[in-house]
């Protein structure tokens, strides 16, 4: 049996999936307010709780470098639309790079509490709560990187236009998205610093 | 209307498929009715297992001092002596309701039911990412597997009830359930949740964007609605258990000290500090609550649609029912306190939370009664699907005005943790959710397989299941009232509970006949798949989409153009219709003997039309 289909149907289940996708960012919204609450709620529950330090600066070179790498992730799905795929290539790249970037100072960031005397294992869990916070969203971030490069791989192998232009669309809006999730838990955490 | 040739951007990668392998046609499948049989197989085992699990902890509460030496024959160290030991025991009452909660009334209800219907029932070649469609199944098949396993570790399953407290589940060392056993169980859990998240934003996405022409809101059948918001439920609430369970997962395996303090192991100081437990509790149960509304809810639709069909009547209050489903959403996220009543909470916030849990009572009245008054007068089919129906709807109200009780903190602080609160909930939202879904089974079998389930062992089924699960639970709460404590080994070492012993076994034996007769119902089930009678195209004859599709599936559900809608889903024993029901793909303009002026919605034109036809054919108007 050969069934046909509508062109309309393709693009009405693209538009689906890409509702999929905003949906899923509200599942994982829901993570991290359920995070800050029960961090709040914790650190109210005593005065020796709350997270005792400021926080290091490597935190602002990384929000630092993941807001470039929304700036070069959108102007990758700029020269998509052009159909300039060299440049889509090279600023997919750079957007991968910085993101591998965002990861290691992240990283480091934590490497600069432990010699602070800041442990994850702490009885002022107010002070785990920062690498639970940072490492549930570099969880997110691995997840990120890889669709980031499934697109250059995408782009390298040329695949038809439209696939390409659909896989830069989902990627541009969940990097985005990692990018406001960072600043909202930066902003958080630097309220209760 | 032009149809272009499938394009190599298609997301329906497999249209040619005559030639498909086994593999990518029953193990990987992304197709939506072959992902809601691989669903609906796994919870039935699964449940099964549960149910198996039920019986050993049933034997050994009847008859806490007697030996049973085959126990020991298959539980090994277990049972040595033919005795369950005290710490499997509980390992059997926290898998069995883990299980039957998460994999079944969750996973089996809709994930099964979500997968079958939505595209069918609105309209749709498939779910808007099939793909990760196909991996919510897998990550939930992961999850099974992991539980399943945690059976076979030398620590044993999970043992700190299905709701897994700390500090008991946190500390390894605790009991020894709380050692490999826990992280098993926290694992399983991950990844079932995972595979709901993924599940349900398909489910909402494929709702909101895939129907088909003609198919607004208000023309989506009740399960549609149901499946909707119970999605939406799963998708907010969901996340944050994940949370709980990260924070609960560096506690056991890396010493942090998010729940724990000052504790003394065998004369041991714990180096945890500071933690807090009723963190985990609000974690837990802002999930917890919604948790067992995401197993009732998809019930309800489905029983909407199954008594209205069998009534054959409309349902009765359409809107109400949809405006009371929103409503039991709302409220499902704001009432997670009343589990926490007995841990210290101020008596202010636990005055709020019961306002909130009591007013759940309205619109889960305004759903009992417009059951019953859909049942009112109507041309009543008993099929098995109907009488489980009904006996959800039973189950239902038994269980619901038992919730007025439970719901109260005053009356709480009295049996909280006692069996009228087991009482409680296996009516409302165990039985009854198992009905619902035993009702969605037998009335789309036909849907599922092409064949029809055998109607007499299906009363069987019933009535056994029926009788059975009101002998098991009623008592129960008389046990509760006496202050009887669940999750008790064995009660004869009380003497104020041991006059309960007796009717201890009562339950078991009634919990073992209606243990029998889910056989009853797997024969039924495995051996009409090849045996049962040929289904016709629309058996039951209902109104709505999916019984327009043929019998034989196919990737895409429609051959040629997905059928119109143009009416509401409950056109049953329209006067002036010949025929009892009038399906969703039936235009007004071929039934002009039925059409009521409010069927157009202030449409002029047709009203006009209308208006003409009857006087043609002097037919006297309605006056609604």
């Amino acid at each position: 049996m050969y069934m046909e289909i509508n062109k309309e149907e393709i693009f009405r289940t693209h538009r689906a999936q890409k509702f999929a996708l905003w949906l899923s960012m509200i599942g994982m919204f829901m993570l991290f307010a359920s995070l800050s609450s029960a961090f709040i709620v914790y650190t109210a529950s005593g005065v020796d709780k709350g997270i005792k330090t400021i926080l290091p600066s490597a935190f602002i070179y990384s929000t630092i470098v993941i807001v470039l790498s929304s700036v070069t992730i959108h102007f990758a799905n700029k020269a998509v639309k052009k159909e300039e795929f060299a440049k889509q290539k090279t600023f997919l790249l750079a957007t991968i790079v910085l993101g591998v970037l965002f990861f290691v100072l992240q990283l480091h960031a934590w490497s600069v509490l432990i010699d602070r005397g800041i442990y994850f294992i702490n009885t002022n869990a107010s002070q785990s709560f920062v690498y639970i916070f940072t490492g549930m969203h570099l969880a997110h971030i691995i997840g990120g990187l890889l669709v980031l490069i499934r697109c250059l791989i995408g782009v390298s192998r040329k695949i038809p236009y439209i696939r390409n232009l659909y896989r830069m669309e989902l990627a541009v809006i969940f990097w985005h998205f990692l990018d406001i999730i960072w600043i909202y838990l930066y902003v958080f955490l630097l309220l209760y610093q | 209307m032009s149809s272009t040739a499938i394009t190599p951007e298609a997301s329906f990668q497999d249209s040619h498929e005559e030639k498909q392998s086994f593999i990518k046609k029953y193990v990987f499948s992304t197709d939506h009715k072959m992902i809601a049989k691989q669903f609906l197989i796994t919870a039935i085992i699964m449940a099964f297992f549960a149910l198996l699990l039920s019986i050993l902890f049933r034997i050994q509460l009847a008859w806490p001092d007697k030996d049973f030496p085959v126990l020991e024959f298959f539980l090994g160290k277990w049972a040595e002596g033919g005795r369950i030991k005290p710490d499997f025991y509980l390992a059997l009452v926290t898998i069995h309701g883990t299980i039957m909660v998460f994999f079944v009334l969750t996973a089996g209800l809709s994930g099964t039911f979500s997968n079958l219907l939505i595209p069918l029932q609105i309209g749709a070649r498939d779910m808007a990412a099939p793909f990760v469609n196909m991996l919510s199944y897998w990550f939930f098949l992961g999850s099974c597997v992991v539980m399943t396993a945690s059976f076979f570790v030398e620590s044993g399953p999970a043992a700190a009830g299905w709701t897994v407290y700390p500090p008991l589940s946190a500390v390894p060392t605790a009991i020894s359930g709380s050692g490999l056993g826990t992280t098993m169980w926290l694992l399983s859990i991950f990844m079932f949740i995972i595979s709901q998240i993924l599940g349900g934003v398909n489910y909402i996405s494929t709702i909101l964007n895939m129907r088909t022409k003609g198919m607004d809101l208000w023309k989506m059948p009740l399960t549609i609605w149901s499946l909707f918001i119970t999605a939406i439920v799963g998708l907010v609430s969901f996340p944050v258990l994940v949370s709980a369970v990260v924070l609960l997962f560096f506690d056991r395996s890396a010493g942090t000290s998010f729940y724990l303090s000052d504790l003394v192991i065998g004369g041991e100081i714990l180096p945890n500090e500071g933690g807090s437990p009723i963190l985990y509790e609000h974690l837990f149960w802002f999930l917890g609550h919604p948790e067992v509304y995401i197993a009732i809810l998809p019930a309800f639709g489905i029983v909407s649609e199954v008594l209205s069909i069998n009534s054959r009547k409309p349902i009765f209050g359409y809107h109400a029912m949809v405006y009371s489903l929103m409503a039991i959403a709302v409220l499902s996220v704001i009432v997670w306190g009343h589990h926490m009543f007995v841990t210290g909470m101020n008596p202010f916030l636990g005055g709020v939370f019961m306002l909130t849990t009591l007013i759940i009572a309205i619109p889960s009245a305004v759903k009992a009664f417009n059951y019953t008054a859909t049942l009112w007068r109507g041309n009543i089919r008993f099929t098995p699907a109907m009488l489980f129906a009904i006996g959800m709807v039973s189950f239902f109200i038994s269980g619901g005005l038992t919730g007025l009780f439970t719901g109260n903190a005053t009356i709480d602080i009295q049996i909280h943790d006692t069996y009228f609160i087991v009482a409680h909930f296996h009516f409302v939202m165990g039985s009854a959710s198992m009905f619902g879904m035993l009702a969605a089974v037998y009335h789309w079998y036909p849907k599922l397989y092409g064949r029809m389930l055998d109607n007499q062992l299906g009363y069987i089924h019933f009535w056994l299941t029926f009788i059975g699960a009101y002998l098991v639970f009623f008592p129960m709460h008389f046990m509760g009232i006496d202050g009887v404590p669940r999750r008790y080994y064995a009660f004869t070492e009380f003497p104020f509970m041991e006059k309960w012993v007796s009717v201890n076994i009562l339950i078991t034996w009634a919990a073992v006949i209606a243990g029998l007769a889910q056989i009853a119902f797997v024969w039924n089930f495995f051996y009409s798949m090849r045996n049962g009678k040929k289904a016709s195209k629309n058996p039951w004859r209902a109104t709505t989409l999916e019984w327009t599709t043929e019998v034989k599936h196919i990737h895409g559900n429609w051959e040629g153009e997905i059928p119109t809608v143009y009416r509401w889903p409950y056109d049953y024993s329209k006067p002036g219709h010949p025929d009892d029901f009038i399906p969703q793909t039936v235009p007004h303009s071929e039934t002009m003997s039925s059409n009521l002026l409010q069927d157009f919605h202030d449409n002029e034109e047709a009203i006009k039309i209308q208006k003409e036809w009857n006087k043609e054919n002097n037919r006297v108007e309605s006056e609604s």
